[in-house]
């Protein structure tokens, strides 16, 4: 039954519902503005856009200077992680629809990282506690096959493995905006991956890294993150997990 | 230590080396503190507030009593210096995420350690040094034990 439907509906030209949204989204352009700014713009929607389609929307046909990050429009690239009503979302992944369409929709860049331009923000510091906690395979052997694993532990930490690195999670966390140092949930979230991999052998040595002032301590369990995550990883039972095994001084 | 190969990319600048780490007995401390805080708080409110006649049990006498049993005095002490120092990392940690000021970050801190140190050293004395049965009182007010004045 269900098929027919499907089967008909390519030859019988549709109207497809449209709707009004209007989006206020906080412009900044270095060269021109001292302060940032909320702008409003009304666009023409359908019921299966996403914010990232209203704002190529708006770049095409209103306003060419809109500037925002993406990259592969479908929640794989992590480029477009942006505050969407006040919560740090992907652009490619928030249907309009699902948001409250009556109430204009506030758009800002994430918040903690340097802004640059409208949407843009400067992901150096993001990248560089990424980078500290050696998100990499560090083992001493070079075997002739591949390093075996069991399905047990894999899952071990499959759930970490799911990170795009959109830094959802870390602008979104209440002690990374106003403290510089702290690693932040991602770079957490990333050394679990390493630190519960059997293959790894370098664990200790994050374990070190993050045992710091400013490591997994000063994670507050605010939960911000997990409830940011596009790829729902629960980073702060990860973030825990990881303090449980700096505790035990091995993972 | 495990053995390393060739990182992929530049060298991490080398960490600070492995001392006492405040943090991390900060973390511990709050998480232990917590758990025996919630039966030492119950206990004090139910004794205080429910067991016997209730609230309306409360009076000079009846805290007098209790500081002069050794059992009260331990539990108050405890329940004073875990649930203080307890509070004051709590706001110590406050401080470190809210105040960005350098200068007000000392200030804050240092004035939080002060007012810690005074409230720990006089409420500690007042729980050992209390007197239950002051010269010259009414008998009707002080506790049961008290040779009557
Ligand atoms: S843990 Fe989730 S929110 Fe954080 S960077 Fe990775 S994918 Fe993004
Ligand atoms: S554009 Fe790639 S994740 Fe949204």
């Amino acid at each position: 039954m269900s098929t027919a439907v499907l089967d008909n509906s390519p030859s019988v030209p549709e109207v497809i519902p449209t709707f009004t949204a209007t989006l206020i989204i906080r412009r900044f352009d270095p060269e021109v503005d001292d302060e940032p700014r909320w702008q409003d713009f009304d666009v023409e929607m359908r019921g299966t856009d996403r914010i990232l389609d209203a704002l190529h929307k708006i770049k095409w046909e209103q306003d060419g200077s809109l500037t925002f990050r993406r990259s592969c429009a479908h929640g794989v690239c992590g480029s477009d992680a942006m505050r969407i009503n006040g919560r740090n979302r992907l652009a490619c992944k928030t249907l309009i629809k699902d948001l409250d369409i009556s109430k204009p929709i506030y758009v800002e860049a994430i918040k903690g990282l340097p802004l640059e331009k409208d949407l843009i923000v400067n992901m150096d510091p993001f990248f560089e506690s990424f980078k500290a906690v050696q998100p990499f395979l560090i083992a001493s052997s070079k075997p002739d096959k591949e390093r075996l694993q069991s399905p047990v532990e894999r899952a071990r930490f499959d759930d970490t493995t799911k990170c795009i690195l959109c830094a959802a999670c870390t602008s979104s966390c209440p002690v990374f905006w106003t403290d510089g140092q702290y690693f932040g949930p991602a770079a957490i979230v990333n050394a679990h991956r390493f630190i519960f991999d059997s293959r790894d052998e370098g664990s200790e040595v994050r374990l070190d890294i993050l045992n710091d002032q400013e490591g997994v301590w000063r994670c507050r369990t605010t939960f911000n993150c997990t409830e940011a995550c596009p790829r729902g990883i629960q980073v702060t039972q990860a973030i825990a997990e990881v303090k449980a095994a700096v505790l035990r001084g091995k993972p | 230590m495990s053995a390393t190969i060739e990182t992929p990319r530049a060298p991490q600048p080398v960490r600070r080396q492995r001392r006492f780490n405040f943090e991390k007995w900060g973390w511990i401390y709050m998480r232990a503190s917590g758990v025996v805080l919630v039966v030492l708080i119950f206990g004090h409110l139910f004794v205080n507030l429910f067991a016997g006649e209730g609230v309306k049990a409360i009076d000079f006498a009846f805290v007098g009593g209790k500081l002069s049993q050794p059992f009260w005095q331990i539990w108050d002490t405890l329940l004073l210096w875990l649930a203080l120092i307890h509070g004051a990392n709590g706001m110590r940690t406050i401080v470190n995420d809210y105040a960005s000021n350098r200068l007000l970050r000392v200030i804050f801190k240092g004035a939080l350690i002060a007012s810690a140190v005074v409230l720990l050293v006089l409420g500690t004395l007042v729980i050992y040094t209390f007197d239950p049965c002051p010269a010259g009182s009414p008998a009707n007010l002080l506790p049961s034990f008290c040779p009557a004045g």
